[in-house]
């Protein structure tokens, strides 16, 4: 048996659950948030969305350290773009450009992405840009090792056009069955929102999320709503 | 069949670490078989619209068809991010050569011969584009149909096609195709061919696309599925008569 110690060098992975939808009017980003190193959870409250223009982010999912520094490359090139261009950079061009970083330096980066944003031309916008950086624009995509769970799941319940309530409460419906299911993803839920009037983050603790197959409700202790005393032992 | 699962790179004592030079060693995202005609007024390709992931069927809208200046169609199958950056130069072929305003058109046997080139040098230096492409088109009723793999081999022919078409869908093709097929005759036979691969390709979808080129242009037809045949009394009951048997 190994022994536990190899795990706590092991890179950061965040095995992760992630998932991007488009809706009328913008998109909604999701993940978990768990981030392990081998058997161990080093982060529990990860945020795996993250921002690289007012108007664009990206769910991170696979290395933790490589979907970083790709992340911080392609904020500075957007930044700069923006400069040069006068207006916001379009969801477009952020997706290509972590294609590009993702394709040209596939044999030493191990990270799944999903773009998502909203600007003006084109309104909201989902690419994914999994291993190997090919890029596809998509009406929904999912990514991490908890998306293999939910394949079926969007296969039946996805339909386009969806309001952004709806759309939120399809990928906290959906983050959350793939926790149950995927040991590398877990802990909490978080959501982007990006439409016309701008960007808003949510948080879904374990608790206020359903429960599934085989889940009981959380208590606070095995006491709880013992009335009086110990129950008495059965006779037949 | 390579195991996806996403494991970290390994080092390979032969060839030196993976990470040390720019060498692509497996694919991620893959397309299926592609198969392509020649017909009486230009040529016809054939491909699904699955992008595989290892086994599972991730993706099931990746065109795998498009067109190349005026008068040529590329068809790819192998890893679909390969595939896009051909595209990227080829855009820069075609861009480059309108460029210089003179009244020529880059055409098939030229887009051929220069993605034969790209392939073949990525392979010698061991990092190949993971592809295997049809190229076809005609120009000036010339009508042009070829094939370049991932180590570069490259030839022509009346019929074409890559992966598991080559086994599945040419020998219908040697069989069945001749001079002169109509539109009609021409669909229906890469029907029949990818009606096959639906049957017996494990990463085929059921969901394509038919491009055709003519002197007139190009089209790419909308994406439809094609039906399927289970009906047979062998089908039905296997193993009447011989309970327990498979």
């Amino acid at each position: 048996m190994d022994s536990i110690y190899n795990d706590l060098n092991a890179p950061h992975s965040m095995g992760t659950t992630i998932i991007g939808v488009t809706y009328d009017g913008g998109v909604v980003l999701g993940a978990d948030s768990r981030t392990s190193t081998g058997m161990y959870v080093a982060n529990r409250a990860s945020d795996k969305i993250t921002q690289l223009t007012d108007n664009v982010y990206i769910c991170r999912s696979g290395s933790a350290a490589d979907s970083q520094v790709l992340s911080d490359y392609v904020r500075y090139y957007l930044h700069q773009h923006t400069i040069q261009l006068g207006q916001p950079a379009t969801v477009k061009v952020a997706a290509n450009l972590v294609r590009m970083v993702s394709y040209n330096n596939k044999n030493m980066l191990q990270t799944g992405l999903i773009v998502g944003g909203w600007d003006k031309h084109e309104g909201g916008k989902i690419y994914g840009i999994p291993l190997g950086g090919t890029l596809l624009e998509q009406p929904f995509t999912i990514g991490g090792s908890g998306s293999s769970y939910l394949y079926g799941f969007f296969d039946q319940v996805w339909k386009e056009g969806m309001t952004q309530d709806e759309a939120e409460k399809l990928v906290v419906k959906a983050v959350s069955l793939a926790i149950a299911r995927d040991g590398a993803s877990g802990g909490v839920v978080r959501t982007v929102t990006i439409n016309k009037d701008g960007v808003s983050r949510k948080f879904f603790p374990g608790n206020t999320l359903p429960l599934w197959h085989e889940e009981l409700e959380a208590k606070d202790s095995l006491l709880d709503g013992l009335s009086a005393a110990s129950p008495e032992p059965m006779v037949s | 069949m390579m195991n996806l699962a996403d494991s970290a790179p390994v080092t390979n004592n032969l060839l030196g670490s993976e990470a040390d030079s720019q060498r692509t060693l497996y694919p991620y995202v893959t397309g299926t078989s592609v198969i392509g005609i020649k017909y009486k007024d230009g040529i016809l390709f054939a491909a699904d619209m699955g992008g595989s992931y290892g086994s599972t069927l991730r993706y099931k809208s990746v065109e795998r068809l498009k067109s190349v200046g005026k008068h040529s169609v590329i068809g790819a199958s192998g890893e679909i991010s390969d595939f896009q950056e051909i595209m990227r130069y080829l855009d820069e072929l075609i861009l480059y050569d309108n460029m210089w305003d003179d009244g020529n058109s880059v055409g098939p046997k030229e887009v051929h011969n220069y993605l034969t080139r790209v392939m073949y040098n990525r392979r010698n230096k061991f990092n190949p584009l993971w592809n295997s492409l049809v190229l076809g088109g005609i120009k000036n009723g010339q009508k042009y149909l070829g094939t370049v793999s991932m180590i570069g081999v490259n030839y022509v022919d009346d019929h074409v096609a890559t992966g598991f078409g080559n086994h599945l869908a040419r020998p219908i093709l040697r069989d069945e195709w001749h001079e002169n097929l109509t539109y009609e005759e021409g669909v229906k036979l890469l029907e029949k061919c990818m009606r096959v691969l639906l049957y017996r390709d494990r990463s085929a979808v059921n969901k394509l696309q038919i491009a055709k080129i003519t002197d007139e242009g190009f089209t790419l037809s909308e994406p439809y599925s094609l039906k399927t045949f289970w009906d047979f009394n062998a089908f039905k009951n296997p193993t009447l008569g011989a309970e327990g048997s498979w």
